[in-house]
């Protein structure tokens, strides 16, 4: 079981490592999908069933199609990342913020006990009590992640769209 | 899942046969034998049933076109024998593995070479959760029908890695509306599955499969697509499977007489085989989906005919289905990209919108009994057909009758 989730780690870490040192940011995008599954596999791992396919369908699926489409609009020509070493101000920069984010996250790691007495686990949430749940407690969540997300799709539209007059109807 | 002895014995063959196999192992290993056992049967068969279709498809595209279609390949040292033609696929195949390969000498390397190899290897995992008969499921899953379009995603994945990957102009653009024709047909797919499991309340294949047991009289099964939200939703997804299946009408992607072939410009040899391979089991698998949401899955379409094991049935419905497909490629003419997007965009999704109202319409009324049962069936139809004929009309007006300009 353990063996699995060094495995399943592993990949994880490598394809989403050799992500950050890829120079070529279509590779690097590919890659940061192939950590999305690691997670998705990571998720199945821990009995999370609903969640891994919901993970895969909106990451692998549909998210990574938007950093590649984001990738290929938006830079014209080479898609080589420019890596050029810039000023000894953002070299700081970079490793303190680095720094800060790694401490926060190393903190809350280290503050959570984790050998927590082991509880009997409670028996696996079949789909239907999932969707019972999300329907019925946290139906208005769900309802407000909705709105959130139509909004930022309304408004990235909005910014995206540019008003030209229309051709002439030929 | 456990066999019951009262099934006939064509019916538990299957598994009596996988049981005995793996009754031979130790019981450490026994799992492993079991599992692989599956995978081996599924890419027998449905490799098979993939090399069976396409010369199904040529010979039954040949007729349609008042030809004949291949009939010529027999068996080598048997010369007098020629199986109509049967062993085509198989000549097919040794020549696509035999030819070329060539790779472009700027092409990115890896990507090339793992863009057939991904868009075939995700293709297949579709199969894993397809109820193939009472008992012949490979994987019960909970959450069977998510798994399914999960497992669906990463062909887009694929296409994208073979046209970025040829560094090619004409595959990257032709990729690029190949994954605006996927994504834009990908919603309407899954909405209109969507109103089933609203209506059985689960998300396991299985479970959708038994739901549509049983029949009225004897001889009426009722299986979702004879109920109105049911047929409305059935057509929305025949006509969303055709497009992610790159199947004429929708086989822009790979259009080969306007654009050379798309994202497979630079493929070559099994590569580029690979990709139909992919095609074809992509598309099984979608008819199976279907089969088993809409067409009752393994089910018998009237009692009297339960006798016959229910995996053939599954199997009949799968080449119906086929059939039925190279049919439509057979009679219609491709779209253009815009018609595409707009059939998915302006008249599909907002079908399956309102029809995902509609089965919640149907739900609500369950109850309803005698003369409301036909009040019942009337609204959840007039739900359908007159947003229908109401969108039709309004996205059509202007377009016809057509006036050609530069022809007389």
């Amino acid at each position: 079981m353990s063996f699995a989730l060094l495995l399943i780690a592993l990949v994880l870490l490598g394809s989403a490592a050799a992500a950050m040192l890829s120079r070529n940011l279509i590779h690097s995008a590919l890659l940061l999908t192939g950590a999305w599954a690691g997670i998705a596999a990571f998720y199945l791992w821990a009995g999370a069933e609903f969640v891994a396919f919901a993970q895969v369908l909106v990451y692998v699926g549909a998210v990574s199609m938007v950093v590649l489409f984001a990738v290929l609009l938006t830079r014209q020509g080479a898609t080589a990342a420019p890596v050029e070493f810039d000023s000894y101000k953002r070299v700081v920069g970079s490793i303190i913020t680095a720094g800060g984010v790694g401490g926060v996250l190393l903190g809350a790691i280290f503050g959570t006990p984790l050998d927590v007495p082991a509880a009997p686990s409670p028996a696996a949430l079949t789909v239907r009590q999932l969707g019972l749940q999300l329907m019925g407690p946290y139906a208005a969540a769900l309802l407000i992640v909705g709105v959130i997300l139509t909004v930022a799709l309304l408004g990235a539209i909005v910014i995206a769209a540019v008003d030209k007059p229309e051709d002439p109807a030929p | 899942m456990s066999v019951v002895a009262t099934d006939s014995f064509l019916e538990r063959a299957p598994l009596l046969f996988r049981d005995w196999i793996v009754g031979h192992f130790p019981v450490a290993l026994q799992w492993l034998v079991h599992h692989l056992l599956t995978i081996t049967a599924i890419l027998t068969v449905f490799g098979l049933f993939f090399a069976f279709t396409t010369i199904a498809e040529r010979k039954l595209l040949a007729r349609l076109q008042n030809r004949l279609g291949p009939n010529r390949s027999g068996l080598p040292w048997f010369r007098t024998l020629k199986l109509w033609g049967l062993t085509q696929p198989f000549a097919d195949a040794i020549k696509a593995i035999t030819k070329e390969d060539i790779v472009p000498a700027v092409a990115d390397q890896v990507l090339h070479f793992l863009a057939p190899v991904v868009i075939v290897a995700f293709s297949l995992l579709g199969f894993a959760v397809l109820p193939f008969g009472r008992y012949l499921i490979p994987v019960e899953l909970d959450a069977a029908i998510l798994y399914f379009f999960a497992a669906g995603t990463a062909t887009e994945l694929a296409i994208f890695m073979a046209g970025w990957g040829s560094r090619n102009k004409y595959s990257l653009l032709a990729a690029m509306r190949a994954l605006a024709q996927l994504i834009s047909y990908e919603l309407p797919l899954i909405l209109s599955v969507v109103p089933v499991v609203l209506v059985t309340g689960t998300l396991s294949t299985r479970d959708i499969a038994l739901a549509q047991g049983g029949w009225t009289w004897g001889v009426l099964p009722h299986w979702h697509v004879f109920t109105p939200w049911g047929f409305a939703g059935f057509l929305i997804f025949l006509v969303a499977a055709l497009a992610e299946s790159n199947r004429s009408p929708f086989d822009l992607p790979e259009a080969e007489s306007e654009l050379i072939a798309g994202h497979l410009t630079e493929y070559s040899g099994f590569k580029y085989a690979l990709f139909f391979m992919a095609e074809y089991f992509g598309l099984t698998a979608l008819s199976g989906l279907g089969i088993t949401v809409f067409l009752g899955g393994w089910q018998a379409p009237c009692a009297f005919l339960e006798f016959i094991p229910s995996w053939l049935w599954f199997m009949g419905k799968l080449a119906g289905m086929i059939v039925f497909f190279i049919w439509i490629r057979g009679t219609l003419l491709r779209l253009r990209i815009d018609q595409l997007t707009r059939l998915a965009w302006q008249f599909l999704v907002p079908l399956a919108l309102l029809n995902l109202g509609n089965a919640a319409f149907w739900a609500l009324t369950s109850g309803w009994t005698g003369p409301l049962a036909l009040a019942r069936w009337a609204i959840s139809a007039a739900i359908v057909i007159v947003p229908f004929f109401l969108l039709g009309r309004r996205l059509t007006a202007g377009y016809a009758p057509r006036t050609y300009r530069y022809a007389a």
